[in-house]
C-alpha cells in the first residue's frame, strides 16, 4: 500500500532543489544516438520550466518513487551495468548481458563517448556514480526461461553514490528496473550525464499488458515487428498478441502444412519462416515480452482454404455449391484431424503457456446454407441455434489445445455463445458496447478476462486521443473483489486494415503508451496534466 | 476481349517538344500546363506549350510504363490530351507547430509532383516558432525558433526549396501570417506585438501585432521587402486569420486610438486598418496577395485582384462562403473540406474526393473565379515522424 509519493516528494525536492538543481531537460536524442540534425519537438525556451522534476521523465510512473535533489554524475567511459555479488545471476545470464549492453547504449548513445574524457576530473562538482549492480534474488533467476503470466516483474532501485542497486526477484523485474533507471539518467546543458539520488519500488498493477499486431490484413516485415518490441519494452508492455493469420492472408509458414502459406500468403516473400518466428520470440524474450500467437478459427479463415482443401465449409445456394467458402467446417472429422496436427506444431513452435484461438465474428450464413451442416445440426439436436454448433467446434479445439498442455485465450463471443470453457481459459473482451457489463459477466462466471474494448488504437481520430485511452479505469465494472482479481490486464489493439510498415510506428506510438501506463501504474495515477508532461518527455526519448 | 499486346520494335525515345521557350523561369498562376502524349508503333511524342506541361506529361508517361511478369518494360499505344481543370492546386505545410527538416519538405515536393500539385503553400511561421532565418531581422529566428541552431531554415535552405520546387513545376507561396498567429515574432522584435493589459497594468502576455504604432509598419515594410525578394512568386499569402481581439480591447492606448479614429467598439475595423496598410505595402513591393477568408468576412477594403482562401468548415458553410466571395468579384481558393490534418478512421480519402468545388449557388462568371484549392496539413500533431503516411 505504497501511495504514489513521487509527486509530493518531487515538490519537496523542487523547493530544496531550486537552489542547487538547474532546470534540466531530459535527454531526448540519445535513445538511439540520433544525430542532432534530426527533428525533435523541443519545448520552446519559455516552457523549459524551473519546475522540471526527475519524475517528469518516468513512464509508466512507478508505484513508489522518491527522488532527492542531490545529483550524481555518470562517466560513459567508466560507468558499468554489472551483476551484484549477491545475485543468483551472473555473466552466464545471456538475457542480462544483452540488456546491459542495450541499456548502456540507450543511456549514453552509440557515440564515441566511450573514449577517455579530456576534461580534468577535478572540474567535476557532483559525486560519481560508478555502477548499477543488478541483484536477482530468487534461487532461479529465469535467465533461460520464457516470461509467463505469473512471472515476477517487481524491482527495487536505489540510486546513491558510489553504486546504484537494482534488486529484483527474477530477471524480468531487472529488465523493468533497467528501463526505469535509463529514464532517470539525463543530460545537463553541458552534456554531462546526471542522475538524481532516488529510491524506487515498483511492480505492475496488471500482469497481462499487451499489444496486438495484425500481420494478415497487411504483412509487417520482421523489422517493424522488432522495432515495435523495442517500443513495447520502453513502455513495460509484456505481451505481444500476434494475430498472425486471418481472412486476407496466411503469412505463417507451417512446417506440417507448407501449402497454407504457399497458397495463402500475399506472395512468397511476404511470409514468416520458422527462423523469423524464432527470432521474434527470442527478441521478445530478451525484453521480457511473451509472444501469444492467435490462430483465429472458425471464422476469419478464408486464407486457410487456399492451401488446405476441404477445411472450409462450402456455401450453397439453391442446392448447389456456389464456389465460395465460409468458416471452418465443424462437421467433418478431417477438420479435427487437421487441427490436431496443426496445433501440435503451434504448441511446439510457440513456447508461451497460452495460445489464442480466436472464435470471433463467426458468420453463420454459410453454415446455414450447407446441407451436410444442416443435417448435422439435426442429428446433434441443436435445432436452429448455430451458436451451439460454433460452441461444439470451439470445445473440440479447446480440448485439442489442452491436450498439448497449453492454456487458451478466446475472444468474448466464445463465452457469450456459452461454449464450455476450461477453467483457466482467458476471455478477451473487445466489443465496445457496454464492455463493463461484459467484464462483470465474464468474471462473474469465474473466468479470467483481458480488456481491449476501449483500446482499439486502429480507430484513429483527430487530436490528443491518448487522453481517452489513459482515462479508462479497467476495474470500473460491477463486481466483487474476487471478480476484479480475475481481470488480469488488457491489450492495445492495432488492427491492420489501414496499417502497414509505412505507418505502423507513428500510429501506434505514443498512443499505446497511455495504455501502458494505465496497465502498469497505480489506479490513482490519473492526472492528465502530469501525464502530458511525462508523456511528452517519454515520446521524444523513444524517438 | 483482351488482345494479346503486339510487341513492336522496342521504343527507344520519348521525344519531348515544347513550343514556348523558357527553361529558366518560374511557374506562375497563368502557366500553361497542357500537354499531348502520343505513343504509337515506332514513335513516342510528348508535346506541350511550355516546360511545365512537359513536366506533367513526363509524369503521366512514367505512369503508363508497365512491367510484365518477366520484367519486361512495356507501354500501350496511347493518345492523351491533358490539362488541369484548376490552375492553382496546392498543398499547405506548417513548419511552425513542428519544424520539418529540409529533407521532409523536398520529399513532399517529389510526391506533389507525382500528383500534379503545382503550389507549395509554405506556412512557415506562426505562434509556436519562427524558423525562417531573416537577413534583415536575424533576431526573429534567433529568439523565436524552437532551436536557433537546428530548427531553422537558412537562406540557402529556402533557395533549395524554391529551386527544387521550380524543377517540378511547383510554385512556392510563402505565408507570413499577421496580425494574429505571431507570438513567436515577439521575442525577436520587441515592441511589435500588442501588450495585453489586466486592468491598468500590462499582464506580461502579448497579443496580435500592434496596429497603432508606426514602428509596426516600418517593420512590416522591411520584412516584406526581404520576403518579396527571397520568394520569386508573384503572390504572397498574408494570413489574416483568427485575430483575437481581446488583447487589443484590453490595451488602453489601443482603446484610445479606436476612439480617436471613430472606430467605436468594432475591432474588425482596427483589423481592417492594419490589413489595408499591409496590403498597400505588399502591393507597392510589386506582389499580389492571398488572404484567409476572415479578411473578406470582416469587410476589409481589398484590391479586386485579391485571392480569398476559404477554410472554415461547419456543415458545408464553405459553399456559402465561396458563393459570397465570388459574388463580390474576388477569386477564391478552397481548402475547407480538405483539412487533411483532421484524421479519421477508414477510407477518408473518399470524402475528400467527393468534394465538388463548384457546387455552390452562383453564375458561371462566379464559378470562373474559383482558381483551385489546397489540401492543408496543419502541424499541431504532425512532424517528420508521421508527415508522409498522414499526407499520402
Amino acid at each position: 500500500s505504497w501511495p504514489t509519493m513521487g509527486r509530493a516528494m518531487g515538490l519537496a525536492g523542487l523547493l530544496l532543489g531550486l537552489v542547487v538543481v538547474p532546470a534540466v531537460l531530459v535527454s531526448t536524442n540519445l535513445r538511439h544516438g540520433a544525430p542532432r540534425t534530426e527533428a525533435e519537438p523541443e519545448p520552446s525556451g519559455w516552457e523549459l520550466a524551473a519546475d522540471a522534476v526527475p519524475e517528469d521523465s518516468l513512464w509508466p510512473l512507478p508505484q513508489w518513487v522518491r527522488t532527492y535533489p542531490r545529483q550524481l554524475q555518470l562517466a560513459p567511459s567508466r560507468f558499468q551495468l554489472v551483476h551484484g555479488a549477491a545475485s543468483s545471476a551472473g555473466p552466464s545470464c545471456g538475457l542480462l548481458q544483452d540488456a546491459f549492453r542495450r541499456y548502456y547504449e540507450y543511456i549514453f548513445g552509440h557515440s564515441r563517448r566511450r573514449t577517455w574524457g579530456r576534461r580534468p576530473l577535478a572540474a567535476r562538482a557532483e559525486p560519481e556514480l560508478f555502477q548499477l549492480q543488478v541483484v536477482i534474488e530468487a534461487g532461479d533467476p529465469g535467465c533461460d526461461r520464457h516470461p509467463q503470466l505469473a512471472s515476477s516483474e517487481a524491482y527495487h532501485l536505489t540510486v546513491t553514490e558510489p553504486v546504484a542497486i537494482l534488486k529484483a526477484a527474477e530477471v524480468w523485474g531487472a529488465l523493468r528496473g533497467l528501463e526505469t533507471f535509463s529514464q532517470l539518467v539525463h543530460e545537463d546543458d553541458y552534456g554531462s550525464f546526471l542522475v538524481n539520488e532516488s529510491e524506487i519500488n515498483d511492480f505492475p498493477r496488471f500482469a497481462h499488458r499487451g499489444v496486438l499486431l495484425d500481420t494478415s490484413r497487411h504483412y509487417l516485415p520482421l523489422k517493424s515487428i522488432l522495432t515495435n518490441l523495442d517500443a513495447m519494452a520502453f513502455n513495460k508492455f509484456n505481451v505481444l498478441h500476434w494475430h498472425i493469420v486471418d481472412d486476407q492472408s496466411f503469412p505463417y509458414q507451417s512446417i506440417y502444412f507448407p501449402e497454407l502459406s504457399d497458397k495463402g500468403a500475399y506472395s512468397s516473400n511476404l511470409i514468416y519462416t520458422p527462423t523469423d518466428v524464432r527470432l521474434v520470440i527470442e527478441y521478445a524474450r530478451l525484453r521480457g515480452i511473451r509472444v501469444i500467437p492467435e490462430f483465429d478459427t472458425p471464422g476469419h479463415t478464408q486464407s486457410w482454404g487456399k492451401g488446405q482443401k476441404d477445411l472450409l465449409t462450402p456455401c450453397y445456394n439453391g442446392g448447389q455449391p456456389t464456389g465460395s467458402f465460409g468458416p471452418v467446417n465443424p462437421v467433418w472429422n478431417t477438420t479435427y484431424d487437421f487441427m490436431t496436427k496443426f496445433f501440435k506444431e503451434i504448441s511446439s513452435v510457440f513456447p508461451d503457456e497460452f495460445i489464442h484461438l480466436g472464435g470471433d465474428e463467426v458468420d453463420f450464413s454459410c453454415w446455414k446454407s450447407n446441407p451436410e451442416v444442416k443435417e448435422f445440426m439435426k442429428k446433434q439436436g441443436f435445432g436452429i441455434d448455430y451458436a451451439k454448433l460454433e460452441s461444439y467446434y470451439v470445445q473440440n479445439i479447446l480440448d485439442i489445445v489442452s491436450s498439448y498442455n497449453k492454456g487458451q485465450m478466446v475472444w468474448q463471443e466464445v463465452f457469450d455463445h456459452k461454449a464450455q470453457l476450461k477453467p483457466d481459459t482467458v476471455v478477451q473482451v473487445w466489443m465496445a458496447n457496454n464492455y463493463a457489463r461484459e467484464l462483470s459477466r465474464v468474471t462473474g462466471a469465474g473466468f479470467t478476462a483481458v480488456l481491449s474494448a476501449p483500446w482499439y488504437l486502429d480507430y484513429i481520430s483527430y487530436g490528443q486521443d491518448w487522453k481517452k485511452y489513459y482515462s479508462v479505469e479497467p476495474l470500473n465494472f460491477p463486481g466483487s473483489e474476487e471478480q476484479k482479481k480475475l481481470l488480469i490486464g488488457g491489450e492495445a489493439c492495432l488492427w491492420g486494415e489501414f496499417v502497414d510498415a509505412t505507418n505502423l510506428t507513428p500510429r501506434l506510438w505514443p498512443r499505446a503508451s497511455a495504455v501502458g501506463e494505465r496497465l502498469w501504474s497505480s489506479s490513482n495515477v490519473t492526472n492528465l496534466q502530469d501525464a502530458y508532461k511525462r508523456l511528452t518527455n517519454h515520446r521524444c526519448r523513444m524517438l | 476481349a483482351e488482345k494479346e499486346p503486339s510487341w513492336e520494335t522496342p521504343c527507344t525515345k520519348l521525344l519531348v517538344y515544347v513550343s514556348t521557350p523558357g527553361c529558366d523561369g518560374f511557374p506562375s498562376l497563368d502557366s500553361n500546363e497542357s500537354y499531348k502524349l502520343s505513343v504509337s508503333k515506332g514513335s513516342m511524342l510528348l508535346s506541350a506549350e511550355t516546360i511545365w506541361g512537359a513536366l506533367r506529361g513526363l509524369e503521366t508517361f512514367s505512369q503508363l510504363v508497365g512491367r510484365d511478369e518477366n520484367g519486361t518494360y512495356y507501354i500501350n499505344e496511347t493518345e492523351i490530351v491533358d490539362f488541369p481543370r484548376f490552375p492553382h492546386r496546392g498543398l499547405l505545410l506548417d513548419t511552425s507547430r513542428h519544424y520539418l527538416p529540409l529533407k521532409a519538405i523536398l520529399e513532399t515536393l517529389d510526391v506533389m509532383a507525382y500528383n500534379k500539385f503545382n503550389v507549395f503553400h509554405w506556412h512557415i511561421v506562426d505562434d509556436p516558432s519562427f524558423p525562417y532565418e531573416s537577413s534583415t531581422f536575424p533576431e526573429l529566428s534567433k529568439q523565436g525558433a524552437f532551436n536557433a541552431m537546428t530548427h531553422v531554415y537558412t537562406a540557402s535552405d529556402v533557395r533549395s526549396v524554391i529551386e527544387y520546387a521550380r524543377l517540378r513545376g511547383i510554385r512556392v507561396i510563402a505565408e507570413f501570417d499577421t496580425p494574429g498567429h505571431t507570438l513567436s515574432w515577439g521575442p525577436g522584435a520587441p515592441g511589435l506585438l500588442t501588450p495585453c493589459y489586466v486592468g491598468k497594468a500590462p499582464s506580461g502576455v502579448y497579443g496580435p501585432i500592434n496596429p497603432i504604432v508606426n514602428s509596426t509598419y516600418q517593420f512590416v515594410t522591411s520584412l516584406f521587402q526581404e520576403v518579396s525578394t527571397v520568394f520569386p512568386d508573384f503572390y504572397l499569402h498574408l494570413g489574416g486569420d483568427e485575430v483575437d481581439f481581446t488583447c487589443w480591447e484590453s490595451n488602453p492606448e489601443i482603446r484610445a486610438f479606436m476612439a480617436e479614429m471613430g472606430l467605436g467598439q468594432d475591432y474588425r475595423k482596427l483589423e481592417s486598418f492594419y490589413i489595408q496598410r499591409l496590403l498597400d505595402i505588399v502591393s507597392s513591393l510589386g506582389k499580389g496577395y492571398i488572404v484567409w477568408q476572415e479578411v473578406f468576412d470582416n469587410n476589409v477594403k481589398l484590391r479586386p485582384d485579391t485571392i480569398i482562401h476559404v477554410w472554415k468548415e461547419n456543415n458545408l458553410q464553405y459553399l456559402n462562403e465561396m458563393a459570397n466571395v465570388t459574388r463580390a468579384g474576388y477569386r477564391a481558393l478552397l481548402s475547407a473540406p480538405w483539412y487533411l490534418n483532421r484524421i479519421s478512421y477508414g477510407q477518408d480519402w473518399i470524402e475528400a474526393y467527393k468534394v465538388e468545388p463548384l457546387v455552390f449557388e452562383g453564375v458561371p462568371e462566379q464559378k470562373a473565379l474559383v482558381i483551385g484549392g489546397e489540401a492543408c496539413m496543419w502541424g499541431e500533431y504532425v512532424d517528420v515522424t508521421n508527415l508522409t503516411p498522414r499526407l499520402w
